[in-house]
């Protein structure tokens, strides 16, 4: 299956993978419109510190534990993608207390949020990659 | 509604077409004591193997599985029952399931190998899995069956006794300041006239929070109306009156009972061994052949402090059960990495917790947030976060997988958790897909 | 300082109902231009230290920016133009030498534009390169003056070494150093994918790219830095380099805050000395001294490697040619006077040297009336814009072309013009790590190969269009030119008539 995979030596660390993610999320056809005045909540990150920057998202893990641990059964795996349905989700965080990668963040409305690969969004194929001006990220499958 | 959560995947390593055959070369019969996450956990286990096998699951209570957790949100009103179930309406079906719910067991004959019921009903079984949970304890109180109202706080059933005695008149009285009890006020705080929270220890969620963080939780739930009186000791029960060593008297119209809960090791007295939950290895196996155990009845060992203890959470129940049914069916799977872990909120205050709080610790606070870091032997032991718990899981990966300290940027991840404390080569396995 | 007599020339537009406040151009300008206030969530810029590069613009995800020009006008004065009274300002401030970056921008005549290709009509009908076969491959090096017959009179071959390119381009030098590794990586996998010829400029050669020899021109500079046996062996010729379009007359200087790491022992100088070649090569002072350096070099290569000598071009362009076509050189590369560099002093840059039409078609035409032409094979550079610019200098009567500024931009540079300050925001001409990231080799050689894919395509159709289908039918094939717009010297010099004749 193709995952979304970052490779530091390409990474900028100038956060353009986060604002896409953002925009791809609101499903809306203008980024300026989308996310002008808004403090956004992507569900790429960047991680910096010195001169290394990369990106995280979920890795769609074939074992996730997130999925094994939700409470609700919220998380579900279809064809492989780990996916959230978000009026199962009741905000309790035990993914985000067992996910390794720290790729689960929280959300306005108290349910979890992850990346999807962009299946629900307006992007079709992870908008993160196609954002991402220095090939950093790529939509490959691997291993 | 649901996936199937990779019940039909084949995603693990055994060679599907080598699952046990009983003798005579017919189907193997699975039977799993219990219907909550662990039952659930072998169901899709044994089906990543097995498909063939026949599975009965057999329930004391009459409902589809659910969610025990979210019996307090249920109370709240951020669920109704039908979101409570832990997976679709189709679950059984499609995984050849035979579901025996309202069905108490009275024993297992393991001699014979079958469970049999309350009825005098005997089910045979190849492998047996005993996921029977926990009850909760209801400590022996002076005087207390001449309370009126009186509730425990475990299953669905007692969410809806419970909901249906509230109205906006009543004072309730909750026996245990720990994870179910604040729960269960949480959920019922808005619906009554006032909730007291009483306990015998000095502070609340003893078992998970030290003094400062219990300090931080409890003022944010008194900020919102909840009472505690906290290192008291029942003397008796006078009908709607609690009365206290020291003299004391409080009145209520509710009382819950939420003590704490005992492991339900009874069907396996005699058969395999058992110390203070059933024994089982990392393969969920307990000592008695052919028979499994999962869940909050069992004790397994704790990674991160190498003591076998019970740790009765879903992500573990869910984990050994799955473990139990892959193994059931010829699998060989183990599960090692059990450690006690909390996610647990109170009216938008998240409090995350992992491992044991032995050895030096590491503590940040700020903005209403707190952080401790325990550590000794080059190895993290537990933490505590209390506010912000983002990347949680950093720090749980870390007592997991037992990862030295001394690989990874300790001073970075004691203040921002990521894998930017992880050298280049772990960032590679992990977001690079490269096998080492 | 307290009195500014230098206006910003250019400021940073923002149009805030478009801007969402990503900061990605503050996060990716060298310049520190940019800047997010956090209490009022806006960003804001210091136009004083833009230098237009478009970074911030190209990067920006709501096409907030644009850079214009700031509008700070002197009294209009056709002789004394602001921008001549600002470099003026500059030099009363410091007390400096102006130095610049890149080619002459200045406003001389671009011949190119002025010359106009043919078609065929009727008679002579064009050729439909999607149909017919169509031969952009050509060959470099000596012709033999004779055919030689061995004792049983079979043909003895005697042909020197050549290059073989699949188009008429080739990559110009820049030198690692003035450019980073990135960048010469992503020239030379362009060159391998393509089949054609990169220059390592007179940085020497990096042991990484050791693997592309056989695509690498080495150059033999007047510095000497990074010349040894193994580094002359590697490549698939060797060039000595006499002199450059953009500064002919004076060496090079990269000052040693550039010399560091890899580059320093690419180019074999300590740590933080500046690498300064000198003007002459110190042991070339007459074609005789040229003669003996061919040849030591060949000798060193076992006379496996044709010798390139690249000129610049100036006045007596012609007959310096002649010289070195005579001194057992395989092949000749003139520099025009529209030449890119990563530094020079802007007044040799902007008044030093002339136009490579005129050069090449002066030497070219005094080649062939010496009778010696088919002595060398002519490479021209020093402004190839386009692949119209290649078909007309194969007609003027070029063998093939170098191009540098055009890969660069290729590569995303964008012609600002500061490569001398080291902090080139595309990855370009830049030692800055940080900096160089922001090129990755497998976009950038993607792109170069792009380019050349076109052009190659284009240069195809325009044959087509002449009814030539192969470049040795273009080349010198001056009928195939007409001039608009030049007076009867230029007609003259160029060697072609005027549009209408």
């Amino acid at each position: 299956m193709k995952r979304v995979y970052v490779n530091e030596k390409w990474c900028l660390g100038c956060h353009l993978c986060e604002y896409y993610c953002a925009f791809a999320g609101t499903n809306e056809k203008d980024m300026a419109r989308a996310l002008r005045d808004i403090k956004i909540n992507p569900k790429i990150s960047i991680e910096e510190n010195g001169g290394v920057s990369f990106a995280v998202s979920c890795r769609h893990c074939e074992e996730p534990l997130c999925v094994k641990s939700c409470i609700t059964g919220a998380l579900t795996v279809s064809d492989g993608v780990i996916k959230i349905d978000r009026n199962q989700c009741i905000g309790c965080y035990t993914c985000i207390l067992i996910c390794p990668y720290g790729a689960i963040s929280t959300s306005g409305d108290g349910a979890v949020q992850k990346c999807e690969l962009c299946v629900k969004t307006a992007a079709g194929t992870p908008a993160c990659v196609k954002g991402c001006p220095n090939g950093a990220i790529v939509f490959e499958e691997r291993g | 509604m649901k996936g199937l959560n990779g019940a039909f995947s084949n995603n693990n390593k055994a060679n599907p077409a080598e699952s046990v055959i009983a003798s005579g070369g017919s189907p193997v019969k699975y039977v799993i004591i219990g219907n909550s996450a662990a039952a659930i956990g072998a169901v899709e286990g044994i089906r990543q193997i097995d498909r063939q096998g026949e599975i009965t699951v057999i329930t004391n209570e009459p409902h589809h599985t659910y969610s025990r957790p979210l019996i307090s949100y249920l109370l709240l009103g951020k669920v109704t029952e039908e979101n409570m179930r832990y997976r679709g309406d189709g679950f059984y079906t499609e995984n050849n399931c035979t579901l025996m719910s309202g069905a108490a067991v009275a024993e297992i004959d393991a001699g014979k190998k079958q469970v049999v019921l309350a009825d005098g009903a005997r089910v045979p079984y190849d492998k047996l899995l005993v996921a029977t949970g926990s009850s909760a304890f209801v400590p022996t109180f002076e005087g207390l069956d001449t309370v009126e109202s009186r509730h425990t706080f475990m299953s669905l059933d007692d969410a809806r006794g419970l909901s249906k005695a509230l109205d906006k008149s009543k004072r309730v009285l909750i026996i245990g300041a720990g994870l179910i009890g604040l729960k269960c006020a949480e959920g019922i705080l808005e619906r009554v006239s006032h909730v007291t929270v009483l306990d015998l220890a000095p502070r609340i969620l003893s078992s998970i929070l030290d003094e400062d963080g219990a300090r931080l939780v409890q003022s944010h739930l008194e900020g919102k109306s909840m009472e505690f009186k906290l290192s008291c000791n029942i003397k008796c029960f006078e009908k709607n009156t609690a009365v206290l060593e020291d003299g004391e008297r409080i009145a209520f119209d509710l009382l819950v009972l939420a003590v704490g809960v005992r492991p339900n090791t009874a069907l396996l007295k005699g058969i395999a061994e058992i110390g203070r939950g059933v024994v089982i290895n990392e393969k969920s196996e307990t000592t008695a052949a052919d028979i499994y155990a999962a869940g909050d009845c069992t004790q397994t060992l704790d990674a991160s402090s190498g003591q076998s203890r019970i740790m009765a959470l879903l992500p573990n129940a869910y984990m050994q059960g799955e473990c139990a049914g892959i193994n059931m069916a010829g699998g060989g799977k183990g599960f090692n990495k059990a450690i006690p872990m909390n996610a647990i909120g109170f009216f938008g205050l998240h409090i995350i917790t992992a491992g044991n709080y032995n050895g030096d610790v590491h503590t940040v606070k700020g903005d209403g947030n707190c952080k401790r870091l325990y550590y000794s032997d080059n190895r993290l032991n537990g933490y505590i976060l209390i506010g912000n718990v983002e990347k949680a899981g950093i720090y749980t990966s870390l007592i997991r997988e037992r990862t030295p300290l001394d690989t990874v940027d300790f001073a970075l991840i004691c203040e921002k958790p990521g894998l930017m404390a992880f050298t280049q080569e772990d960032r590679m396995l992990k977001l690079g897909g490269v096998a080492r | 300082m307290a009195i500014n007599f230098l206006y910003p020339d250019y400021e940073v537009a923002r149009n805030y109902d478009r801007c969402i406040a990503c900061r990605a151009c503050e996060r990716q300008c060298a310049n520190e231009v940019h800047e997010y206030l956090s209490d009022s969530g806006k960003m804001v810029c210091d136009d004083a230290k833009c230098v237009n590069c478009h970074r911030c613009v190209s990067l920006c995800p709501t096409r907030a920016l644009k850079i214009v020009k700031s509008g700070n006008t002197y009294k209009e004065n056709t002789n004394w133009s602001g921008k001549t009274i600002n470099e003026l300002y500059r030099q009363a401030d410091s007390g400096g030498v102006l130095l610049s970056s890149m080619g002459n921008p200045e406003e001389f005549p671009v011949y190119f534009d002025k010359i106009l290709l043919n078609a065929s009509q009727v008679t002579n009908p064009s050729i439909d390169p999607l149909r017919e076969p169509m031969e952009t491959k050509i060959f470099l090096g000596a012709k033999p003056q004779d055919i030689e017959r061995g004792r049983g009179g079979e043909i003895k071959n005697n042909l020197p070494p050549h290059l073989a390119l699949s188009m008429p381009v080739m990559f110009s030098a820049m030198s690692y150093g003035s450019i980073s590794y990135n960048a010469h990586e992503s020239l030379a996998r362009a060159a391998e994918e393509l089949g054609i010829l990169y220059n390592t400029g007179e940085g020497g050669l990096h042991e990484d790219f050791y693997r592309y020899g056989k695509n690498t021109i080495v150059q033999v500079a007047s510095g000497r830095f990074g010349v040894h046996p193994d580094y002359l062996n590697s490549g698939a010729a060797i060039e000595i380099k006499i002199g450059q379009g953009a500064k002919p007359g004076i060496g090079g200087h990269l000052p040693g805050a550039k010399i560091v790491g890899d580059v320093s022992r690419t180019r074999m100088v300590p740590e933080g000395s500046d690498a300064i070649s000198p003007a002459p090569h110190h042991d070339i002072y007459s074609i005789e001294d040229l003669r003996q350096l061919v040849y030591s070099l060949k000798e060193a290569t076992d006379y496996k490697k044709p010798v390139i000598v690249k000129i610049a071009a100036v006045h007596n362009v012609a007959a310096i040619a002649s010289g070195i076509a005579r001194s057992g050189a395989d092949i000749i590369a003139i520099d025009g006077f529209r030449g890119g560099t990563g530094a020079a002093p802007t007044r040799i840059r902007d008044h030093v040297g002339i136009p490579i039409e005129l050069a090449l078609a002066a030497t070219d035409q005094r080649l062939r009336d010496e009778g010696i032409r088919d002595r060398v094979s002519i490479i021209v550079g020093g402004s190839i814009r386009s692949s119209a610019d290649i078909v007309k200098a194969v007609a003027l009567g070029a063998d093939c072309v170098y191009i540098a500024t055009a890969a660069l931009l290729a590569l995303g540079c964008h012609l600002c013009r500061s490569c001398h300050s080291g902090k080139c925001n595309w990855g370009i001409a830049t030692q800055v790590p940080e900096l160089v990231k922001r090129l990755n080799p497998e976009i950038g050689y993607r792109r170069l190969v792009n380019l050349m894919t076109a052009w190659q395509h284009e240069i195809k159709e325009m044959m087509g269009g002449m009814g030539i289908n192969s470049i040795e039918s273009l080349k010198g094939n001056r009928l195939m030119l007409r001039g608009v717009g030049l007076n009867e010297k230029e007609l003259d010099i160029l060697g072609i008539k005027h549009a209408g004749e």
